[in-house]
């Protein structure tokens, strides 16, 4: 795509930089593992061996008599409420007589190195009596409850329409979804230094502010105002920071030492100090009528939420929500249940819950017109969605609602070339590269589509506002917001509102921290609609006085200026007063803080019918794959994407989150997933864990389809969640063209491919 | 812990005393934790993702593998010692990843530029698949990479560019 | 390094290698190929070992990244006993002689003698690898690895080929399907016999190439783990082993 289209340097529509562009690239931006504090202690987590076992004891002697160490902390030493819990809080903050799954935190040390914090942990001694642990979701159900709240997080159904309509042509599938790890590069720091009034300040790598801070403080048994959180550097996110990991923790050992606190986790804990995506195994069933038009979808989903709850019960709201996907269905019905286990506990991860839907609806979606003999793109027009359309769960789409036109787009991009010339072994673009596996010969490519639909903003009745100040003063424009920056580009879009309403240059993104009102979690695709919302009104209130304070001075009517190119002008384009922003009301702070919130919306009811959603963004992905059949292994050549984004507010940016969701899709598609035995993690490296280099990532070809939202601040839509969720189904249908296999399940392994022919 | 040795390391051409310190430390941690060069990033410390690469008498190397206390001797140059300097100057590599929009959380981008610069010493006008092989070893979880060819392919050309005209 | 990271390892004391030089030479001869320990990945792939042994360079462009190959060295690669290690199928289908010095002077340890296990060798606690010695060998070589990904990847499945022409013999190495880098004899011999050695493009057919992976795969002992099946690794040797020999007759 072509990224330049006008040449305004500022403002939004503009690939203006980031503000924190020049301080990234030097080395020099201070994320939370970098921070550092003279006298400050290094904080360690001793973490359960067991996936499911009883407390019978702990001895601290050991560690507290290792040279350096300044504090043990168990389950007894948490002042305040001994839980913590986004939704409900189940989860101790540390075990006391029960561990849930493998690696659950029971002790904490503070010490004066961090190789001594490690070993004063390992001399703690912990008798646990194991206990069989629950891991197989479908067991839960029926298994005695291991949580005092149940097996059960949430169970519901979504049925609506003629139960007795049925349609010629049935497709039916079981799919499952892997457990896939958010992998942010930056692990989980934070420090923690305690104050003189009693309280806490913590620096800390988070998605939510406010929400730490409510959780901590109810730990510590202090009043919020005295738990202070500022965002330190966030090396990524991806859901893996929306739950408490460390920051409770800090704070504990910061009050107990007196001292600050750093703790950093290694990438081994850090996959078991964040939460997953859920697993999920889905049922479907899909009938038609011989034009391939949806009659009837049913089945069934089970999700694996885990030891705790996290964000389990919404995150089985959005997949069961998109169970059918963006297509028009009359009959429905479906079952949805997420439970307990031992295994390590799932929540947020870019996608929530509409992933593991889509990764099925559009297999189904394939075969459906495979069993109809239609083009499976013209399968998917015929039963698109149009503004207007009821959902599922009896919701209506908006206004903003491109779904043919995304489709279109979509199918509008070349094709890639085939190889000019036969490509040797140890190519680099062919799969296997240097591992020299494979020959052009060895190669067929094949194609696949898909298409999925997200909503924006929490659901079900959630009032996640967000809240802005912003402060003028002599042409220096100060705005205060407590989003998480977590790499996404909201700073940038903050600086290019605030001089798109204002029109001057020198922007300040002040720090964000709880020292303003809650701005909501980076997360749901939300922070441009919400937080932008936020600043943009902050910014128009304090424009707004502006141009009353120098209507009053020069004595115009009210209401009769406006602010353009910097300059303070009659709206009539008159020159009566011509005032640049910053000569005009010096000295003074002119400022505003406004609150953003979205239109209410509903819970589910016993049908599953309601208005639980705020606004949805579609998206469309063709993948391109080529495959070394006898060996299973896949190299992705090209996908291709067009997206519903509203309004591209920021094109370069954009495209860097396109891009970089279409790699996090590709992996869940070939080869990320957690591997779990007995709720053990048998892979918490990056040695194991495998994410894409950038030998494994895909060429990009990117189109926006821009409908501006009606409802959005600004027009525009979240943009970051759509390129995970159909990427993996699409380059998946790629696969299947490629070999004719199945696969009915991601990540999809090289033994899957080459399936009984392995012998296995 | 061991007996504490003290040594002296060489660091963006400067000479550091490290005192004190156990055997078992990396580079990585010496120079984060012990001279305040936070630039070389820990993400993995076992040389997956590159996020710490650092040179050491000039080869590219995950200063997370390096012992600390075998570099002295060794001339090291990290992140901070590109654009000596200090200021805001920047290197070609650095300015051609902001101008493509190649810096997103910004967690890799220290380790990928070394790379980038590594890469650009020994190969002016890389393929792009030579630079998606010579980027593998540096793990980027919010790009897809797709950016950061662009600024590579940015970098030589620019330097391509250079050589022109010096050449005339 | 990274046991000491993980905190498996806690070192009191640490000897330096990487200054001494002498470990860090390599010659090229009639002799065959000397390889110090200290000779990274990278260097592996320097022009003149890369003609001389192919396969082994071939090998090390697998191993890791630029950085890894950087810092990682031949001798810790033999040193560690993977049995993914990528230079070692390698270096056991090259009939490799590891020299080994120690308090009580120097030894000579053939490579299949000194792998004695997963990350288990037949060194003494005393002992350090020095140079790794490669008889001289004229003919084709191929090194193949599969991974589940495209790069930084250790070995699922890999085969390493050489043919030698002047004595007329296979020898084939097995990497990641057993607890060390496994020879596959009697596809060595199969193939050895079947080969027409006046013309290997010609005699590259079925018989040859199906004969010799067959063998090949019931030559590996593949477990399942994280990384992979056994029905699949055992799949996949034999599919790299017919690759293999098939790339390697045609070199003609």
């Amino acid at each position: 795509m072509v990224i330049t289209r006008e040449r305004r340097t500022t403002g939004t529509g503009v690939s203006v930089a980031r503000p924190d562009g020049v301080p990234k690239v030097r080395g020099e931006f201070a994320f939370a593992s970098d921070l550092w504090m003279e006298g400050m202690l290094w904080g360690h987590t001793l973490r359960a061996p067991h996936a499911h076992a009883r407390i019978v004891s702990i001895d601290p002697s050991g560690a507290l008599r290792v040279p350096g160490v300044h504090a043990v902390l168990t389950a007894d030493d948490v002042p305040g409420r001994a839980t913590f819990g986004l939704v409900v809080p189940d989860q101790p903050v540390l075990a006391g007589d029960v561990v849930r799954f493998a690696g659950e935190a029971v002790a904490v040390v503070a010490a004066e190195h961090p190789e001594l914090a490690r070993q004063a942990a390992a001399a703690i001694r912990v008798e646990y009596e194991p206990l069989a642990p629950l891991v197989d979701a479908e067991l839960a159900l029926g298994a005695e409850p291991i949580h005092p709240d149940g097996n059960v997080y949430r169970q519901l159904v979504i049925r609506r329409g003629d139960a007795a309509a049925h349609g010629p042509i049935a497709v039916e599938g079981e799919y499952e979804v892997g457990m896939q790890d958010q992998a942010p590069l930056g692990p989980e720091a934070g420090l923690a230094v305690p104050a003189d009034d009693g309280g806490v300040e913590l620096f800390v790598a988070t998605q939510y502010l406010h929400v730490d801070r409510e959780q901590t403080a109810a730990a510590l048994g202090l009043d919020p105002q005295l738990v202070r959180l500022t965002l330190g550097g966030v090396g990524g996110a991806f859901g893996a920071r929306e739950d408490i990991s460390l920051q409770i923790h800090l704070c504990l050992l910061a009050l107990q030492t007196r001292r600050p606190v750093k703790m950093v986790y290694s990438r081994a804990e850090s996959f078991v100090g964040h939460v997953h995506r859920h697993p999920a195994r889905i049922r479907l069933r899909h009938e038609a009528d011989r034009d391939g038009r949806l009659v009837r979808v049913e089945g069934r989903m089970l999700l694996d939420g885990g030891a705790y709850a996290s964000t389990s019960v919404p995150v089985l709201v959005n997949a069961m929500s998109f169970a059918a996907g963006p297509y028009r269905v009359p009959t429905v019905d479906v079952e949805g249940i997420v439970v307990r286990t031992n295994n390590p506990p799932c929540g947020a991860m870019r996608g929530f819950g509409a992933v593991q839907a889509c990764f099925a609806y559009e297999a189904q979606m394939d075969r459906l017109a495979a069993a109809c003999g239609v083009d499976p793109v013209e399968l998917r027009l015929r039963n698109a969605m149009g503004p207007g359309d009821e959902f599922i769960f009896g919701q209506r789409a908006g206004a903003s609602f491109p779904l043919r036109e995304t489709i279109r787009a979509c199918t509008r991009h070349p094709l890639p070339e085939p190889p000019v010339q036969s490509r040797e072994a140890g190519a680099a673009d062919l799969p296997g590269a240097s591992g020299r596996t494979t020959e052009e010969h060895d190669v067929r490519r094949g194609i696949g589509f898909a298409v999925s639909v997200k909503n924006l903003m929490f659901s079900e009745g959630h009032d996640d506002l967000s809240t802005a100040h912003c402060r003028l003063r002599d042409g220096v424009v100060t705005v205060t917001c407590a989003a998480a920056e977590v790499g996404q580009g909201f700073v940038t879009l903050v600086h290019q509102i605030a001089h798109e309403v204002l029109g001057v240059e020198r922007v300040v993104v002040a720090p964000a921290d709880t020292s303003i009102g809650d701005a909501g979690s980076t997360s749901a695709s939300r922070q441009t609609w919400m937080s932008g919302g936020a600043v943009l009104a902050a910014c128009e209130a304090v424009r707004d006085e502006l141009l009353d304070r120098v209507a009053r001075d020069h004595a115009v009517a009210a209401g009769s200026l406006a602010v353009r190119n910097g300059s303070i002008v009659g709206t009539d384009g008159s020159r009566g007063v011509d005032l640049r922003v910053e000569d005009a009301i010096r000295g003074v702070d002119l400022e505003a803080t406004r609150v953003h919130r979205h239109r209410p919306t509903t819970p589910l009811d016993a049908d599953g019918q309601g208005e639980p959603h705020v606004a949805f963004a579609v998206a469309a992905h063709r993948a391109v794959v080529d495959v070394d059949v006898e060996l299973g292994l896949v190299r992705v050549v090209q996908v291709a994407t067009a997206q519903d984004v509203g309004r591209v507010l920021n094109p370069l940016q954009a495209l860097g989150q396109i891009e970089g969701g279409i790699a996090q899709g590709l992996g869940l598609a070939v080869m990320e997933e957690v591997i779990l035995d007995q709720g053990h993690i048998r892979n918490a490296s990056f040695t194991d864990y495998l994410v894409p280099t950038a030998l494994d990532a895909a060429e990009v070809l990117v189109d926006f389809v821009e409908v501006p939202d009606p409802d959005a601040p600004l027009g525009a839509k979240g943009i970051g969640e759509p390129p995970t969720i159909s990427s993996t189904p699409a380059i998946v249908a790629a696969i299947r063209d490629a070999t004719g296999v199945p696969l009915r399940r991601v990540p999809v392994r090289p033994s899957d491919i080459v399936g009984p022919s392995s012998g296995s | 812990m061991a007996d504490p040795l003290s040594y002296r390391i060489r660091v963006n051409g400067q000479s550091h005393d490290v005192c004190d310190a156990w055997i078992g430390e990396s580079l990585l941690f010496v120079l984060r934790e012990r001279l305040g060069l936070s630039g070389a990033k820990n993400a993995c410390e076992q040389g997956e993702c590159g996020s710490c690469s650092v040179f050491v008498d000039g080869q590219l190397v995950c200063s997370c593998l390096v012992l600390a206390a075998t570099v002295p001797g060794a001339e090291v140059v990290t992140i901070e010692g590109l654009t000596a300097g200090g200021g805001t100057a920047l290197t070609d590599v650095q300015q051609a990843f902001l101008d493509e929009g190649a810096v997103q959380c910004g967690f890799c981008t220290p380790g990928l530029v070394m790379t980038v610069h590594d890469l650009l010493e020994r190969d002016t006008l890389p393929s792009e698949l030579a630079v998606r092989e010579a980027l593998a070893g540096n793990l980027c979880r919010c790009t897809g990479y797709g950016r950061i060819l662009a600024a590579v392919a940015r970098a030589a050309s620019g330097r391509a560019g250079t050589n022109r005209d010096s050449a005339r | 390094m990274v046991d000491v990271n993980f905190a498996r390892r806690r070192p009191s004391s640490v000897i330096a290698l990487h200054n001494v030089g002498e470990l860090r030479e390599r010659s090229v001869g009639d002799v065959g190929v000397t390889i110090g320990a200290g000779v990274t990945y990278t260097e592996l792939q320097d022009r003149e070992l890369a003609t001389a042994v192919p396969a082994l360079a071939q090998a090390a462009r697998t191993v890791g990244s630029p950085q890894i190959r950087n810092a990682g060295t031949i001798g810790g690669n033999i040193g560690t006993a993977s049995p993914a290690g990528d230079t070692l199928p390698v270096l056991v289908a090259l009939d490799a002689v590891v020299d080994v010095q120690g308090v009580g002077g120097t030894r000579e340890v053939p490579i299949d003698e000194l792998f004695t296990g997963p990350k288990r060798t037949a060194l003494a606690a005393h002992e350090v690898i020095t140079a790794v010695r490669v008889p001289p060998c004229r003919g084709p070589q191929e090194f193949l690895k599969v991974g589940t990904r495209n790069a930084m990847i250790i070995a699922t499945v890999s085969v390493a080929l050489v043919l030698d022409r002047d004595a007329r013999t296979v020898r084939v190495g097995l990497g990641a399907v057993g607890p060390v880098a496994l020879r596959a004899v009697e596809a060595e011999r199969f193939a050895e016999a079947t080969i027409d050695w006046d013309d290997p493009v010609r005699s590259a057919d079925a018989t040859l190439l199906t004969g010799f992976a067959d063998r090949v795969a019931d030559a590996a002992r593949p477990i399942d783990d994280h990384r992979s099946t056994a029905g699949y690794r055992r799949h996949a040797v034999q599919i790299l082993a017919r690759r293999a020999l098939q790339r390697a007759c045609s070199h003609g």
